[in-house]
């Protein structure tokens, strides 16, 4: 068998140029404004601009929600595609959002181990409770201070912490039917809320900043949940016990 | 004495660990002094030496990859860290990163020097927006500190550290599709060859390595290769991450040499959950055939689970007891291969689908025999043929369950359902059980 190699050449469709168009957020001149200085800085950290197209994306849905045709017309803008180039990219991944997310995402991880170990049945318990579906935004009523938006999500990397939520992509650990409602519940009333491993919420569009690749400037934040959660230190506090242990049995 | 090591874990109790100091309490930045004292194709040469393979679940001699870069050829090189860890199981790199940022950081600049890369990427996965928060302060602070920037610790080595965030999309766990997803578009996987090393981002040699990979460096330099070689067997040395997750009493990361059994490690965890016994395991994420107890005594190293008929992959060591109905599991792990599978290839995109609906038949207890059969045929025909390793993961979960769990299949048919009930292996199933509160 012959290896067949075929040479990638440099990318085409990326350009450095400034947009020659400007045809999105033609009705907000002061968030276009704001929205290209942030992209420009996020561009200046590559070597070729176009890979500054998923934070891009991500900043867009910071402004909005989710990603909207302003956003997609901005991004391709910015970089010199196509909004079709855009729309591509935008559509192939899971966590930009076509339609508007409320306040929070909410996820239920319902891969095979978060399902057996109760994430199926914490599904449907706020499926239930919060009378949505898959993918669904919760509608106003009376002493909802917020919205938020139900996902069965994939595995998260935390299945140590079997079953796991997550609020806006924060860790939410060891969950159970009752604390999940208790969650939503709070959510929806307004209620600061913090996660098993992280600083007190913020919104679904502050934390899709920090996504686009602008640090979480509120105090305290990094530091929030310490080093690490209790399953994560099981081997470690095993370890720590035994050498506590062995003095004693040197002096034996 | 448990057999446990902890050297990647060795600080992620000290309250601070995550920060530069806390990170330097233990250890941390010696071994990147050491290394920009050397000449680069020393330190490849070392970690050739050390006989470190990648820990992303290949195996692949790490060293080795880096020695496939090639020199004065004038072209920009390239570090690319995978931290888009959702292989499912696998759940190793997330909590280290959270804990030590730094060490992957100064394992970076290391693997960087010795390639001659003068950029470095960490793709981390868009879902874990805290450990982005604490990877973006690192990297703040290692610039700082002169780690990272132009003219690194006066060494006359430049070096720019990007953390860049993905979208939600478990391809890009497979390297080349993280490159075109780094690049802006899809992440879908490309042709090879040309292999990264040779034509990787933006068409200039890359190396990309998983996490752990590169944050067993550090340890390896300030160590030394003899140190890091009396961990584990001759053709598996070092230490790695242990994930136990699922029926075991406690589920955690355990760190210790390669070639640890499961027996071991569930003496460790404290054994699978109370009055429960093993059912099927898999050594390193669902990617990975199935194993069952008779595999209890294997050696947790790339040979000897090979030799056992599956892969070492990621130490994902998912723990399932009686209670689990293997054909559900079987086909909730064939959704999400559905779902994730990124439709450039034939075999996945129209397999992955179609083994869904025999599998959704099967566990309604629909169906027949010969469907067993057919999905034995699907697996073939995706298995080598797919246009990268997410179709060939697919099949693994179907076959090696079938291969063990034959006569659960028929019981569904006998039946016409399924003979489990979802309730017994929730975390909650015991004590609501004993009290009877739930119908």
């Amino acid at each position: 068998m012959t290896d067949v190699f075929i040479s990638r050449g440099p990318n085409a469709g990326a350009n450095t140029t400034a947009p020659t168009t400007q045809t999105s957020y033609a009705d907000a001149p002061e968030v276009r404004e704001r929205l290209v200085k942030d992209a420009q800085a996020l561009i200046a950290r590559y070597p070729q601009p176009r890979s500054a197209l998923l934070p891009l994306l991500h900043l867009v849905q910071s402004e909005e929600g989710y990603v909207t045709g302003d956003g997609i017309a901005f991004c391709a803008e910015l970089l010199g595609l196509s909004t079709a180039e855009v729309s591509a990219v935008s559509t192939f991944y899971s966590m930009y959002k076509s339609k508007p997310v409320g306040d929070y995402h909410v996820g239920v991880c319902t891969n095979t181990l978060c399902a057996v170990m109760g994430g199926d049945e914490i599904f449907a318990t706020l499926k239930a409770h919060l009378a949505i579906g898959n993918d669904e935004q919760t509608p106003d009523a009376p002493g909802r201070e917020r919205s938020l938006t139900l996902e069965h999500i994939e595995c998260n990397a935390a299945c140590d912490f079997a079953p796991m939520m997550t609020v806006n992509w924060e860790f939410f650990d060891n969950m159970t039917p009752r604390t999940a409602v208790q969650l939503v519940d709070d959510l929806l009333a307004g209620r600061e809320v913090t996660p098993s491993r992280g600083p007190s919420l913020c919104s679904f569009r502050e934390m899709e900043r920090i996504l686009a690749g602008f640090e979480d400037e509120r105090p305290g934040v990094v530091d929030a949940g310490g080093p690490a959660g209790p399953a994560t230190l099981e081997g470690l506090r095993l370890v720590r016990q035994e050498n506590q242990a062995s003095p004693s049995e040197d002096q034996a | 004495m448990s057999k446990l090591t902890p050297v990647l874990s060795r600080a992620w109790d000290d309250p601070r660990s995550y920060t530069l100091e806390g990170y330097r309490r233990h250890d941390g930045y010696q071994a990147v002094h050491k290394a920009l004292a050397m000449p680069p194709d020393d330190v490849i040469k070392l970690v050739k030496d050390s006989g470190l393979r990648g820990r992303g679940g290949a195996g692949f001699p790490t060293g080795l990859k880096w020695s496939f870069i090639p020199q004065g050829d004038g072209k920009p090189h390239y570090l690319v860290v995978n931290a888009d860890e959702s292989e499912p199981g696998t759940c190793k790199d997330i909590p280290f990163l959270l804990a030590n940022p730094h060490e992957l950081i100064e394992g970076v600049i290391i693997a960087s020097y010795a390639i001659r890369a003068n950029h470095a990427f960490i793709y981390l996965r868009g879902e874990v927006v805290h450990v982005l928060r604490r990877l973006q302060a690192a990297v703040r602070e290692a610039y700082a500190a002169g780690y990272a920037g132009k003219n690194v610790l006066g060494s006359g080595y430049d070096l720019e550290i990007v953390v860049h965030a993905g979208a939600g999309a478990y391809i890009c766990g497979e390297e080349t599709a993280l490159l075109d997803s780094l690049e802006g578009y899809r992440g879908q996987p490309r042709l090879r060859p040309p292999f990264p090393a040779i034509e990787g981002l933006y068409a200039s040699p890359t190396v990309v390595n998983n996490v752990e990979s590169i944050a067993s460096v550090p340890a390896i330099v300030r160590e030394g290769v003899e140190w890091f070689r009396s961990f584990g067997t001759e053709k598996s040395p070092g230490f790695v991450l242990y994930s136990l997750s699922g029926h075991v009493t406690r589920p955690g990361q355990y760190e210790g040499p390669l070639g640890l059994t499961l027996r071991e490690l569930l003496d460790l965890a404290g054994g699978v959950r109370g009055g429960h016994r093993l059912k099927f395991w898999t050594p390193g994420g669902s990617s990975t055939p199935l194993l069952t107890e008779e595999h209890l005594d294997v050696p947790l190293d790339y040979e000897n689970v090979g030799a056992a008929g599956s892969m070492l992959g990621t130490r994902a060591l998912q723990i399932f007891d009686e209670t689990v109905c293997v054909v559900r599991a079987v086909l909730r792990w064939t959704e999400f291969y559905m779902h994730e599978s990124c439709g450039k290839c034939t075999p996945c995109r129209e397999g992955t689908y179609w083994l869904v609906q025999l599998l959704k038949r099967l566990e309604a207890g629909q169906g027949s025999e010969d469907d067993l059969a057919k999905l034995l045929d699907l697996s073939e025909n995706i298995l080598g043929r797919a246009f990268c390793a997410l179709g060939d993961g697919a099949t693994s979960p179907i076959t090696s369950s079938i291969q063990y769990f034959r006569d659960e299949y028929l019981e569904h048919l006998r039946l016409g359902s399924c003979p489990f009930d979802p309730a017994l292996c929730t975390v909650w199933a015991p004590a609501l059980a004993t009290t009877g509160a739930r119908a």
